[in-house]
C-alpha cells in the first residue's frame, strides 16, 4: 500500500502493528489537517470577500489594469502549478521508498516555491516603490492582504520543507516523516488552489 | 482509541490514485485551464463583462480538477468525513462571499462602485 494512492484516506504506508502508536496516529491525522485547510480556506474566503468589496475603491489611484503585468503574474502561477507536480512526483517517490528521489523532487519544489516568493516581493517592493503601496487605496489594502496572506501561507510551506530536510536526513523514509510528507503535500496542493482564486479574481479579472 | 474515520483496509482507490500518470494528467489540464484564461484577457478577446465568467467559471473548473487529480478527492466511504468537512466549507465560504457582497452593495449606496446614481 502506497502512500500517495489515497492520501485522504488516512491509509498509510505499511500497516504493520510494529509502531502501534504512530499507526493509530497516522491514520486520523490526515483528517485532522485536513480540517485545519478547510478552516484556513474560510480564512480565505474571508479576505477574498473583504477584496471583492473594496476593489473598486481606488481612492484617485491607480486600478489593477494599470498596475497589473499579466506576462509577470503568468510566470508566477507556472512555477506554483509546476511545484505542484514535482511535489506530486515526490510523493510518488515517498510510496517506492527511494529517498534520494524524494529529496530530488523536494529541492526542486523548494527552489520553485522560492522563485515564486521571491518574484512576489519584488511585484511588492516595485508596487510599493511606485506609490502603490497598501495604503494608497482600498483596493490595494484589500490587494495586500489577499495577496500576502497567500505569500505567508507559501512561506510557511518553505519553512516547513526545510524542516523536513532535516527529518528525513535524520531519519529517513519513516512512517511518522511520510505523515509528514503527506500533510505538506496537501498543503502544498492546498496553496495552488488558492492561488486559481487570485489569479483568477486579482489578477485576470482586474487586468480585464 | 476512538478515530472519527474507520480506515477502510486498503480500499480501492489505490491504484487509480495518485500514480504519475494521474499527476501528469491533472498537470496537463491545469496547464490548459491557466492558459486559457490568461490568453482571454493579455489578447483582449472579448469584452471585459463577458471575459469576466469565462474566467470565473475556468477557474471553478480547474479547482475541480486539482482537488481530484492532486488532492485525490473522491467519494470512496473512507473520505466520508474529509468530504463532509468539504461541503459544510463551500456553505460557508458561499455564506461569507456571496452574503458580504450582498449586504455591502446594499448597505451603503456609497460603498461600492457601481452602485451610485451617477455611475
Amino acid at each position: 500500500m502506497n502512500i500517495h494512492t489515497a492520501p485522504l484516506d488516512g491509509t498509510l504506508v505499511g500497516h504493520g502493528d510494529d509502531h502501534g502508536e504512530t499507526h493509530s496516529e497516522a491514520g486520523k491525522t490526515p483528517l485532522g489537517f485536513w480540517i485545519y485547510l478547510m478552516s484556513d480556506c474560510i480564512l480565505f474566503a474571508s479576505v477574498f470577500a473583504g477584496f471583492a468589496v473594496v476593489r473598486g475603491n481606488l481612492a484617485g489611484g491607480p486600478n489593477g489594469r494599470e498596475l497589473f503585468e499579466l506576462n509577470y503574474v503568468a510566470i508566477e502561477t507556472a512555477l506554483l502549478l509546476i511545484s505542484s507536480l514535482t511535489y506530486g512526483l515526490a510523493m510518488i517517490a515517498v510510496g517506492q521508498n527511494k529517498l534520494k528521489a524524494v529529496y530530488g523532487w523536494l529541492a526542486l519544489t523548494f527552489l520553485l516555491g522560492l522563485g515564486f516568493i521571491g518574484m512576489e516581493i519584488n511585484e511588492f517592493a516595485k508596487l510599493i516603490a511606485e506609490g502603490a503601496g497598501p495604503g494608497r487605496s482600498a483596493f490595494l489594502s484589500g490587494f495586500f492582504t489577499l495577496v500576502g496572506t497567500h505569500g505567508l501561507h507559501v512561506s510557511a510551506g518553505l519553512i516547513w520543507m526545510g524542516v523536513m530536510f532535516a527529518h528525513l536526513a535524520r531519519r529517513g523514509l519513516n512512517e511518522i516523516n511520510q505523515t509528514r510528507l503527506l500533510l505538506l503535500s496537501l498543503f502544498w496542493h492546498f496553496l495552488d488552489i488558492i492561488w486559481i482564486g487570485v489569479f483568477s479574481i486579482v489578477y485576470l479579472m482586474g487586468a480585464a | 482509541m476512538n478515530a472519527p474515520v474507520q480506515n477502510p483496509p486498503h480500499d480501492d482507490g489505490g491504484a487509480s490514485h495518485g500514480s504519475a500518470k494521474s499527476y501528469l494528467i491533472g498537470f496537463a489540464l491545469a496547464v490548459i485551464l491557466t492558459v486559457i484564461p490568461f490568453g482571454l484577457v493579455m489578447g483582449h478577446v472579448m469584452p471585459a463583462a463577458s471575459v469576466v465568467p469565462v474566467v470565473a467559471a475556468l477557474g471553478l473548473v480547474q479547482i475541480a480538477v486539482h482537488l481530484v487529480f492532486f488532492l485525490h478527492m473522491n467519494t470512496s466511504s473512507g473520505q466520508l468525513w474529509n468530504n463532509a468537512a468539504f461541503v459544510f466549507t463551500l456553505v460557508i465560504v458561499g455564506i461569507l462571499v456571496l452574503g458580504s457582497l450582498w449586504i455591502m452593495y446594499h448597505l451603503n449606496m456609497n460603498m461600492m462602485p457601481g452602485m451610485m446614481p451617477s455611475d
